[in-house]
Parts: structure tokens; C-alpha cells; sequence
């Protein structure tokens, strides 16, 4: 297995293998709203491919960013719609 | 097999480039190269595999996909991970965003292997965090999430529900339920059939196995999922009066499989009923463009990678080769499986009215079940509430929407998968002025 990396996730210190979808480690972090929606649900992935959009998140400064398309990377900082940051663009 | 693109110039040449990188992708992939063409694949996973050879760790892989990976990676076909197609004609080359770089790529031929998505059906609480695809859940699983502890419901249609309830028992988590909406006449006909296909058989019995302590219901469904934030539980019904409801952390749900058409469609592929129309060498409308797996029309694994095979051979200038009896009899055979498939799971009349007015049907433009008319055109419903317009392009409604009103799948503009928009412009700004491609 790759190392294990840390992330940054709505400020919190999340330990992953490094190369993990940040998909898996938002889950596994137990993010619940990834997203906000256009009428202010939260909202989570249901494809795990690149197809729902309903993963986006915030990364390192980039909205709209999905996070089943992303490998995790030391140091990346995630803010999720749980966090209270990100709205829909 | 490594990613092997380090730093792809604007412009790229080479004889087949091959979209997708699932098993249909790899066997073209695997095959071109083979035959001395220079091969690219362009792939918008995080490593090769596709779906449903996706892994965190290569020892859950089956070996047959193993020896697959790794004959692609001695082929010497150039692998290009996170590479996503967003532009495309024959003349002009593939316009392909890669992480924050863009380029063209210029094939003499092109292999489309992009696959199916799953078919969702909205109903109320479908929106709520935790419910997923019974493909998104495995696509966790198999990234390496932890489902341990766990309540889980599986409750959908076809060959996802069996693999998928084997992985959550396997993860640790508490099968909750598990149900197929198709009737047990068609499930245990569509069992008797795989007889015909020894290792579909022995794969059915092997993942029922893993959570053997659990029953399986046929002719079950979901109703409706509730819960505050997230799914807390999840109402069933067998559609005869009886109804379950199930306290649970999260519903994996999806009915099927769509061929993802959108690349096929932009190039000017011909196709009829949501599939790539092909010729015996899987050959499209479009010269020197083959099409090969899900795209082809829902088959699986077996079918991918032999189609992948043949598109490969043709494709790379090889015909001969991609007539062989062989190949062509097991493609066949493979198509035979896949109709089987289709009408063995088709979703029950009553999947149709599971949304009430209140439920979203586009989950990126919020557009609920009310505002919707079913005697409207796709332009009609997209100009009237913004349905199918949002950055899916419609992926996840229109496919549904098909299946609720009818309506034709709306036009395919680029560009595909709503890339970052410098990076999209960059693509069109290196376009060529002369055309280059065959």
C-alpha cells in the first residue's frame, strides 16, 4: 500500500493512503454533504465515476472540483459543503 | 500498469487512440499495440481498469484482468490516467483536459470505450446523502472505504445487485436487505440461462455466497428512503400489500446500466436505441472510428474485452485478423448474453411512479417531479426548467426521464464532462488550422 498522507478536511486532519480517491477519504471521514445544491440541500456522490457531479468540493482554492476524479495528495485542503464554505457556483 | 504520459506535448500524434480505459479499452489497447501501431490511451480514471476492474490493492483483482493489465503494459500502448475527452471530430483530433493541461490529440483511428453508467430512478429521498449507485457504492469499496459497521440496503436491478451485496458483507458492514425489483420468474430464468456461460454461473454462485446468511428478494423494491441530512431508513414493497421498512445507514440503489453514447454521438456515430450501431469489425458510421463494450449495447466483462479485441485488430489495420472465427463467434455469443440481460431485468412499470411531485428529478438544477409534463419535448422541458442543463449535461435525469416519459436523449454539445474553462478554451485554441487526421 502507498504511504499514508495527511489531508486537511473542513480544517480537520484526515490520515489516507496516498493516491486514495479523495471520493473514498471523504466518505471514510464521514462527510455527509458534499455539496450544497441549487435549492440548498446537501447533497452526496451516487455514481463514484465522474458522471453525478454530486461530489464537488472545494480543493486547495478550486470550486467545483470532483472529488471521485482526484487522488489525494499531501497537504490538500477540502472544504466541503458540511464545512459551511462552499455554495453552489 | 503505471501511467506512462509524464508530460504530454499540445499536440500528439498516433495510429489509434483509445477512449476509455476498462476492459473493452485495454483489449483494443492491448491488441493495436501488439501489432506494432502506436497506441494511446486516454482514460478519465485514476488508474487503468475501468470500473469493474477498479482496485485499490491489485491482489483483489481477478487474475484474468491481472494478465490483461500487464500484457497492455508490455504492448507498449502509452497510458494517459485522468485524461478526459471533452472535444472531438475526426478531422480534428481529440481534445483532451488532463489534470490543468490541455492538448490534442491526432489519431489516424479511434477506439470509443467508454463504457455505461448506471440507470437511476428517482424516488422520494433518492437525493439524501447515502443513497448511491449500486455501482457508486462498489466504485467506494473498491477505492478502499471502509463499510464496516455499516447498515446497509441493496435494493436495485441486475448483475450489480449480487457483486455489490458480496462486497458490503465482505467490508464488514450489516446487510440490512437485499432486493432485485425483476420478478423470481425472470431472475431464475435469466439463471438458467447463464448455464450457457459457465463462469457467469460460478461468479453468481460465489458472490451469493459471501452473504448467505442473507435473503434475497426478488420482486422487491424501494419505495421511498427518509431521514434528517442523510438516509435513516428505507421503505420496500414487494407490490403486494406488504411493506419493510428498514432502519439504515446507507442504500445503494440503481436499475441497470446506460451506454455512455455522449463521445460517439459527437463524433457523428450513428446510433439507434441508446447503442453504437457497429459492423462485424466494430467498425461505426464514422471512418476510422470503432466502438467497443457497454457503448456497443450492455454486455459485461466478456463482451468488452472481446469487442476490445476486434476493435483493436481493425483498427490498427488489421481486418483479417479482426474477422477471425474465434473472435467473431465469442463476440456473438457475448451479444446473445447481453439481450438476455436486458430482458431478464427490464424495471417494472411500477418503478415509474415511485417520485411524488415534491422529488427532485434533475439533481443539478433541482428541478422537481411537478414542473415536469410528460407531453413536452426534451427542448420543451429544457427551455421551460433548466432540466438536464446543469454539469452533468443530463447524465443522471435524461437517461431516467427516457425511462419516465419517453423523451429522446437531448443533443450532445461540447464540451463533455463540463471541463474548467481555461482548460476547455486551451483545447480549442490549439486546434490546427489543416485538418491532419484520416
Amino acid at each position: 500500500m502507498p504511504p499514508r498522507v495527511e489531508i486537511l478536511v473542513d480544517g480537520q486532519r484526515v490520515l489516507v493512503h496516498e493516491g486514495t480517491p479523495l471520493v473514498v477519504a471523504l466518505f471514510d471521514a464521514g462527510v455527509r454533504g458534499y455539496r450544497t445544491s441549487v435549492s440548498g440541500e446537501p447533497r452526496a456522490p451516487i455514481c463514484g465515476m465522474g458522471i453525478c457531479f454530486e461530489c464537488r468540493v472545494t480543493v486547495d482554492g478550486t470550486s467545483q472540483r470532483r472529488s471521485c476524479l482526484l487522488p489525494c495528495v499531501a497537504g490538500m485542503i477540502v472544504e466541503t459543503a458540511a464545512g459551511g464554505r462552499d455554495r453552489e457556483g | 500498469m503505471r501511467d506512462n504520459g509524464d508530460a504530454p506535448s499540445a499536440a500528439m500524434e498516433c495510429d489509434v487512440a483509445v477512449v476509455g480505459g476498462g476492459p473493452a479499452g485495454i483489449a483494443a489497447a492491448t491488441r493495436a499495440a501488439e501489432h506494432g501501431a502506436r497506441v494511446i490511451v486516454l482514460d478519465q480514471g485514476l488508474a487503468p481498469g475501468g470500473q469493474i476492474w477498479r482496485h485499490h490493492d491489485p491482489r483483489h483483482l481477478p487474475r484474468a484482468a491481472r494478465r490483461w493489465m500487464e500484457r497492455c503494459e508490455r504492448s507498449g500502448a502509452r497510458w494517459l490516467s485522468e485524461a478526459a475527452v471533452v472535444d472531438g471530430a475526426t478531422e480534428r483530433g481529440l481534445a483532451v483536459v488532463r489534470r490543468d493541461a490541455a492538448f490534442r490529440v491526432y489519431p489516424r483511428a479511434v477506439v470509443i470505450a467508454t463504457g455505461a453508467r448506471e440507470l437511476f430512478l428517482p424516488f422520494p429521498g433518492w437525493t439524501l446523502p447515502n443513497v448511491m449507485g449500486m455501482g457508486g457504492a462498489q466504485a467506494l469499496i473498491k477505492g478502499g472505504a471502509d463499510v464496516s459497521g455499516r447498515r446497509v440496503v441493496v435494493a436495485g436491478s441486475g448483475p450489480l445487485v449480487l457483486p455489490v451485496a458480496a462486497a458490503m458483507a465482505r467490508g464488514g458492514a450489516t446487510l440490512v436487505a437485499v432486493a432485485e425489483q425483476a420478478p423470481l420468474r425472470s431472475v431464475a430464468g435469466f439463471a438458467t440461462a447463464l448455464w450457457a456461460h459457465p463462469s457467469k454461473l460460478a461468479q453468481a454462485a460465489h458472490y451469493r455466497g459471501a452473504f448467505a446468511r442473507r435473503s434475497y428478494h426478488c420482486g422487491t423494491w424501494v419505495l421511498r428512503a427518509d431521514g434528517d441530512g442523510r438516509v435513516q431508513q428505507v421503505t420496500l414493497t414487494d407490490g403486494r400489500g406488504r411493506r419493510r421498512v428498514e432502519a439504515c445507514d446507507l442504500l445503494c440503489c440503481s436499475f441497470g446500466l446506460v451506454p455512455n453514447t455522449e463521445l460517439a454521438t459527437l463524433l457523428g456515430c450513428t446510433v439507434v436505441d441508446g447503442t453504437v450501431r457497429t459492423d462485424s469489425v466494430q467498425r461505426t458510421s464514422v471512418p476510422n472510428v470503432f466502438c467497443a463494450g457497454e457503448p456497443t449495447g450492455v454486455g459485461g466483462e466478456q463482451a468488452a474485452l472481446v469487442e476490445g479485441e476486434i476493435a483493436g485488430l481493425a483498427a490498427s489495420g488489421h481486418e483479417d485478423a479482426a474477422r477471425a472465427v474465434s473472435l467473431q463467434r465469442a463476440r456473438d455469443d457475448w451479444k446473445r448474453f447481453s439481450t438476455r440481460l436486458a430482458s431478464a431485468f427490464h424495471p417494472r412499470e411500477e418503478l415509474l411512479t415511485l417520485a411524488d411531485g415534491d422529488t427532485i428529478v434533475c439533481r443539478c438544477e433541482d428541478v422537481r417531479y411537478h414542473r415536469l409534463n410528460a407531453a413536452w419535448s426534451v427542448r420543451q422541458a429544457k427551455m421551460y426548467t433548466r432540466i438536464g442543463m446543469g454539469p452533468c449535461q443530463g447524465a443522471v435525469c435524461g437517461a431516467a426521464c427516457q425511462v419516465l416519459f419517453g423523451w429522446e436523449r437531448g443533443t450532445v454539445r461540447p464540451p463533455l464532462g463540463a471541463p474548467r474553462v481555461e482548460a476547455w478554451m486551451e483545447t480549442s485554441a490549439q486546434e490546427r488550422p489543416s485538418s491532419a487526421t484520416a
